[in-house]
C-alpha cells in the first residue's frame, strides 16, 4: 500500500473519510473513543444515518465484533486510539492473522507530528505501530492530507476479499 | 449456592433443546460441546484469544438478529473481558443468551483457581451491568426444567452454570482451530 510523502498539505476531513467508508459498504462502526478523531470523526459520525455505531468498553471486544460480523457478510469498521490497536494485538493476532477474518481497523496517532512519518515520531508508542503491522504482515496506511482518503476504499475490499486485516492509520488529530 | 452439575452433562441437556442457535463456545467448553454436539454446524469456536467468546457472539447476534446466539463461556474467560458485560447490556441484543460455566479454575492451564473463585457472583455483575435478567443454576434438574423458557426468553439474559468437576473432554484441536469448521459454519449460517 502507497505510504505518506512526509509532506504537510491540506489537511484530510472527518467528511471525505465518513463518504469513503461509506462508500466501502461499512454498514456497523465499532468504537472507542479517540481524541484525534472525536470531533472531525466519531461525533459526526454518530449523526449520520450510514452506519451503526457500537460503543464498546475495550478494543479487543471490538476487533471480535467485526471479525463474527464478517462472518455474517456484514462490513464493519473499529475506530480506535492506536493505543488500542496496541492493546488489542493478541485478538487481531488470533482473528485476523491466524483464522485469517477480515478486521479493518481505523486508528488515530495521538500526537503524531504533522507531516512526520510515523516511524519518525518522537512518540516511542507511534513508532513502534508500522514495524508491529509489519511483523503482522497486516496491510497499512496514513490518512493525513487530503487525497489520503483514496486509500480507504481499496484497503477495506482488499481485506473483505483476502480476508485478512487492514489498518487505516490516522495522521493528525481533526 | 452450591455446585452440583457436570458441565457434559449440563451440554448434554442443552443440546436435545437447540434447533438453529447459533453456539459460540470457548475453550475446555469448547471440547466440551464439539464432544456432545459435533453435528451442530451453527457452532462458532470461540478460541485463539481467551476472554472473547462474548465479543464474538455479539457481533454474531447485532449481525444476524433473525438467528438465536447462545454463549457458552467459561468464569476465567468472562473476567479478562468484564467490559464486555457493559457493551452487551447497551447494545441490549434480544436474540442474546449468555452461559458462564463457573468451574472457578483455569481449567485449560493447569486447573489454577481464578481470582475471586467461590465469591464472585457472575450473575449478579451481569445484573448490575444491565442484561434483562440474570440467574444462577447449580442442579441438573433445574437446568432441565428451565432450559426451554430460556432458549426462548429475550434478551440479553445471562446464566451462571455452577459446576463440578466431570471427566476431562476429549481434546481435539484440530477441529476446533481448523479453517474447515470455520467454512463448515458459514456454510450453515447462510445468507440472511
Amino acid at each position: 500500500m502507497e505510504g505518506h510523502s512526509g509532506i504537510t498539505g491540506e489537511p484530510i476531513t472527518g467528511a471525505v473519510i465518513l463518504d469513503q467508508i461509506a462508500a466501502s459498504g461499512i454498514e456497523f462502526v465499532v468504537s472507542v473513543p479517540d481524541i484525534t478523531t472525536s470531533a472531525g470523526l466519531l461525533w459526526p459520525l454518530v449523526e449520520d444515518k450510514r452506519f451503526r455505531l457500537v460503543r464498546v468498553c475495550k478494543e479487543d471486544e471490538g476487533v471480535s465484533i467485526c471479525a463474527a460480523m464478517s462472518v455474517c457478510n456484514k462490513r464493519a469498521l473499529l475506530l480506535i486510539q492506536y493505543t488500542g490497536f496496541l492493546d488489542s494485538i493478541n485478538a487481531l493476532r488470533a482473528a485476523g492473522c491466524e483464522y485469517q477474518m477480515p478486521v479493518c481497523i481505523m486508528a488515530g496517532l495521538l500526537q503524531k507530528e504533522p507531516g512526520v512519518k510515523p516511524t519518525q515520531s518522537k512518540s516511542f508508542g507511534i513508532r513502534i505501530v508500522e514495524p508491529i503491522l509489519d511483523a503482522m504482515k497486516i496491510p497499512h496506511a496514513l490518512l493525513e492530507d487530503r487525497g489520503d482518503e483514496r486509500h480507504i476504499r481499496p484497503a477495506i475490499d482488499a481485506a473483505y476479499a483476502q480476508s485478512y486485516p487492514t489498518v487505516l492509520l490516522i495522521g493528525r488529530q481533526m | 449456592m452450591s455446585a452440583m452439575m457436570q458441565r457434559d452433562l449440563c451440554f448434554k441437556i442443552l443440546a436435545r433443546h437447540v434447533r438453529d442457535e447459533i453456539i459460540v463456545p470457548v475453550y475446555q467448553a469448547a471440547q466440551e460441546w464439539h464432544g456432545v454436539a459435533p453435528e451442530h454446524a451453527l457452532t462458532y469456536y470461540s478460541i485463539g484469544a481467551m476472554g472473547q467468546a462474548s465479543s464474538c457472539a455479539l457481533g454474531l447476534a447485532l449481525a444476524r438478529p433473525d438467528r438465536r446466539v447462545v454463549v457458552l463461556d467459561g468464569d476465567g474467560s468472562l473476567l479478562m473481558n468484564l467490559g464486555t458485560l457493559v457493551t452487551i447490556a447497551s447494545q441490549s441484543p434480544r436474540n442474546l443468551l449468555h452461559f458462564v460455566c463457573e468451574n472457578g479454575m483455569y481449567e485449560a492451564n493447569g486447573g489454577h483457581p481464578i481470582p475471586g473463585r467461590g465469591e464472585v457472583d457472575f450473575a449478579a455483575m451481569a445484573r448490575a451491568a444491565g442484561y434483562r435478567r440474570a440467574d444462577t443454576i447449580a442442579t441438573l434438574a433445574d437446568f432441565e426444567t428451565k432450559i426451554p423458557g430460556i432458549l426462548t426468553e429475550q434478551g440479553p439474559v445471562f446464566i451462571t452454570l455452577k459446576l463440578v468437576a466431570g471427566p476431562p473432554p476429549s481434546q481435539d484441536y484440530a477441529f476446533i482451530h481448523g479453517a474447515p469448521t470455520r467454512a463448515t459454519f458459514k456454510t450453515a449460517l447462510g445468507p440472511r
